[in-house]
């Protein structure tokens, strides 16, 4: 039984990798600290568990990483996929940081693997966990036991008792009993909101019961809430989230990386109306995947069809449910249950304005249409050999964006802009200062690792002094 | 009956025999998973062999899974772990269909059925031959002898007599050999085959993965040898075994030859060569066999198949038994208490060569050529 007696230096809300990399750099730096995870112990570590690779600046070639990625085209890069809706300063700020990521998790124990098969060709800009997110936080908890952080597990968080800026107490449920927990500094590491269905349908209506929470459902946003409520200054637009293209056969919730479908820019889409809604090959996949998502979530029931043939089915992933496969596009239409005229139609019409093109699948190549709307950019090949394929869609939402405000020190801020006394937050809680809309492969785990060292190192020095 | 019919009856048979069990079903519902996420690519070899393949027969179920040497790194790095719905482990799963293959392509036919209850078998076996030796020696021999200090040249041969020794012993292990073979051809046909011209880089590639146990590394940094730590416990204490039984038979090959060709007959003094590689071959197959039964009882027991862990058992009770008679034997070999040691070695060592087609140690066999076939594999793609 932890000592709830005591008062602890430093409360780190969550469980995942933000949390994690707060709790062992704050407990270095000499705190006592102690931290409270949602899940039960297989389920631990928040989204954490089902990522793969952070987002690193390097100048050269390191021993996980190829070539160099520097401060500038990572900036154009995160600039791109956010439309500008983004805060330079804090963004190049974490860019610079994000260079010393790798090895601080590597000295809590990560060990990364160069990038094989199947990663959406990523090993120049991301380093990769051997294992996957699990083995990361597998190695985070065994090092926080080793420094001697208290990790509660099955530990809701429910309220932060805030006067005036400043944290005093916790009110938690611990395995189902109520708590007080005292601190001198909190660190707000818990999450979005994403798998709080009644809160998305505050802003997305009957569509939010068709969201497939990708993560973990203890991501309530539960402490986001509570902070938001008591003055403290929020930041990014609540319909904002990294949302991918998921099987719609996937669970709702906790499925994971593996239900993602890669099949689209190979693909013909259809919504529920049997229309085609966008450019499915409009840029390479790592750079588009993370906004079919929030596409399909657009479309009427939130559902789509993506059509492809025999030619193509070897140029994605294999998906972990078997397509729907038939001889026939009229077979195909009719085991997705969309109507079977339409789909015809809608593919011999593409198929008429497919222009002749050398099919390259790693890079835009010069296979498009030519007088469709919406066009298909790139891979364009006719849909005409048998057998043919295809993968229902629906939207797969990974975390939202709306978050509490920091500055570059991790420090909270309060409505009225002043920093809050000792308050810190990292990660997807605080994704939105960064992430206006729009998503970059691993730079979750990049957030949650930066911000979760200086909101560390904030909260123990907040506490020496 | 009509021609047709007969043919229909074939075909129901034929599908009656292919259902599958529900280890190689869950196996490949499992791999659909794995193979669209495939986080555990740098662990071993299995993931790339995974990756390589789009369809999961039998044969591509089988293959994997002895390839799968039950390190447990992809079931502590798995998102999809029990409690998850999706409850992967495959460790475990994998385990379970090893032994079934086992059976499946045991030699003769129907032998496979020993693999069920395999650790009653393997200790019941230990037992008898044990009982059987102490029988033997009393019926052919003085009884006296089992009692007495026995000196000079020959002593061994005065409790237990040489031809005896060679007409079970050598018959039991000519004939494991053979059923052994067998199975391996069973094996490497049901699973593929692929040519028969021999490659010298894929076997020399299959070797060192054997005889280093590179997959046992986790990719560099060691297994998940007891929880989500990482070691090589298993690597080294499974080496010490190993290279301790190898040792063990070096000893007894070298002693074959002194005795049958240079006329030299045993006892040993303590530095000879026979000696010498049984004493130090014992010493690590003990540490290797009683590590490894530590190592077993303490793990976590959810990546393991518990139903195969009464043979796991046996037989590593059985080596180090071995083993320590052997030791055992080295030092009283002058009192006497060396006749009722040897017949106890000798007994084990017997019910080892009888037990060993129908084992866990067949496993080395099998791993042997998955890694091969692996190998192969990764050069034709």
């Amino acid at each position: 039984m932890p000592d709830f007696a005591r008062t602890y230096d430093v409360l780190v809300v969550g469980g995942g990798n933000a949390a994690l990399c707060a709790a062992i750099t704050a407990r270095r730096a000499g705190a006592s600290v102690i931290l409270c995870e949602a899940s039960p112990p297989p389920l631990r570590g928040g989204n954490s568990r089902h990522t793969r690779n952070l987002r690193a600046l390097h100048p050269g070639p390191t021993n996980v990483l190829t070539d160099s990625y520097l401060e500038e085209e990572y900036w154009d890069d995160l600039n791109r996929v956010t439309a500008g809706k983004t805060n330079e300063d804090l963004a190049r700020m974490c860019i610079r940081a994000s260079q010393h990521a790798p090895d601080f998790l590597a000295s809590c124990g990560v060990v990364f693997q160069p990038s094989l098969s199947g990663t959406l060709s990523l090993s120049r800009t991301n380093a990769f966990f051997l294992g996957g997110g699990k083995a990361l936080v597998n190695a985070l908890y065994r090092e926080a036991g080793k420094l001697g952080i208290v990790l509660l597990t099955d530990t809701e968080v429910q309220h932060i008792q805030v006067e005036e800026g400043h944290a005093t107490e916790a009110v938690i449920s611990h395995c189902g009993f109520p708590q007080r927990i005292r601190f001198k500094a909190l660190v707000a590491a818990s999450g979005g909101f994403q798998a709080n269905r009644n809160w998305l349908r505050e802003y997305w209506g009957d569509a939010a019961d068709n969201f497939q929470i990708r993560g973990t459902p203890y991501a309530q946003g539960t402490v986001l809430k509570d902070l938001l409520a008591q003055g403290v200054q929020q930041v990014g637009d609540p319909t904002q989230f990294h949302a991918v293209a998921n099987d719609a056969r996937a669970p709702m919730e906790d499925g994971g990386l593996a239900m993602r479908l890669d099949c689209v820019p190979f693909s013909l889409v259809v919504n529920r109306n049997v229309e085609r809604f966008y450019d499915e090959g409009e840029d390479v996949w790592p750079k588009r995947y993370a906004i079919w998502g929030r596409l399909i979530a657009q479309q009427p029931g939130q559902i789509a069809l993506a059509v492809t043939d025999s030619k193509a089915v070897m140029n994605f992933l294999p998906s972990v449910y078997p397509p729907y496969k038939a001889n026939s596009i009229r077979e195909i239409a009719q085991m997705a249950g969309f109507d079977a005229d339409k789909l015809e139609k809608v593919v011999a019409d593409f198929n008429a304005a497919v222009r002749p093109g050398t099919f390259k699948p790693m890079v835009p190549d010069d296979c498009s249409t030519e007088g469709l709307s919406p066009p298909k950019s790139h891979w364009a090949r006719r849909i005409d050999t048998p057998p043919y394929y295809a993968y229902p869609l629906r939207p797969g939402i990974t975390f939202t964006f709306l978050s509490v405000k920091v500055n570059d020190q991790a420090r909270v801020l309060m409505a009225d802009g002043k920093p809050s006394a000792n308050m810190f937050a990292s990660g997807e809680i605080m994704s939105g200062n960064i992430l206006g809309q729009g998503y970059l492969a691993g730079f979750g785990m990049t957030l949650g690792t930066v911000f979760g060292r200086l909101a560390g190192e904030g909260a123990a020095r907040h506490v020496r002094n | 009956m009509s021609a047709t019919e007969m043919s229909k009856l074939d075909l129901l048979l034929q599908e009656a025999t292919e259902i599958e069990s529900d280890a190689y079903q869950d196996a490949r519902r499992q791999m659909a998973v794995c193979n669209a996420c495939r986080y555990c690519e740098g662990y071993c070899a299995v993931f790339p062999a995974m990756a390589a393949r789009r369809e999961f027969e039998k044969a591509d179920l089988t293959h994997l899974a002895n390839l799968c040497h039950g390190c447990k790194g992809c079931y502590h790095a798995c998102q999809y772990a029990p409690p998850h719905a999706f409850g992967i482990n495959i460790p475990a799963t994998f385990a379970t269909i090893r032994q079934e293959s086992y059976a499946e392509y045991a030699w003769p036919a129907g032998a496979g059925r020993l693999f069920e209850r395999n650790g009653t078998l393997v200790a019941g076996l230990a037992t008898l031959f044990v009982m059987l030796a102490l029988i033997l020696s009393v019926a052919i021999k003085d009884p006296a002898v089992l009692f007495s200090a026995q000196t000079g040249t020959g002593a061994f041969f005065r409790i237990i007599p040489l031809w005896l020794i060679n007409i079970l012993a050598g018959g039991s292990f000519l004939f494991a050999i053979l059923a052994m073979t067998m199975g391996a051809i069973r094996y490497w046909r049901a699973t593929g085959g692929m040519g028969g011209n021999f490659q010298p880089a894929p076997a020399a590639e299959a070797a060192v993965d054997v005889l280093t146990l590179r997959n046992l590394g986790g990719g560099g940094h060691g297994c998940n040898d007891l929880d989500d730590s990482f070691a090589q416990h298993r690597r080294w204490l499974h080496q010490s075994m190993f290279y301790g039984f190898m040792l063990c038979f070096a000893a007894t090959t070298t002693g074959a030859i002194y005795h049958h060709i240079f006329g030299w007959h045993s006892p040993h003094a303590f530095f000879s060569l026979p000696v010498q590689l049984g004493t130090w071959g014992g010493v690590l197959l003990c540490i290797g066999t009683a590590g490894l039964i530590v190592v077993k009882t303490i793990t976590d027991p959810v990546p393991v198949a518990r139903k195969l862990m009464g043979g796991e058992y046996a037989m590593l009770g059985l080596l180090f038994l071995i083993g320590a008679t052997g030791l055992l034997l080295l030092v009283v070999r002058h009192t006497g208490a060396m006749g009722i040691m040897l017949v106890l070695h000798l007994g084990l060592v017997l019910a080892l060569f009888v037990a060993l087609p129908y084992s866990k140690m067949v496993h080395g066999i099998y791993r042997g050529i998955a890694l091969l076939r692996n190998a192969r594999e990764k050069r034709a793609a």
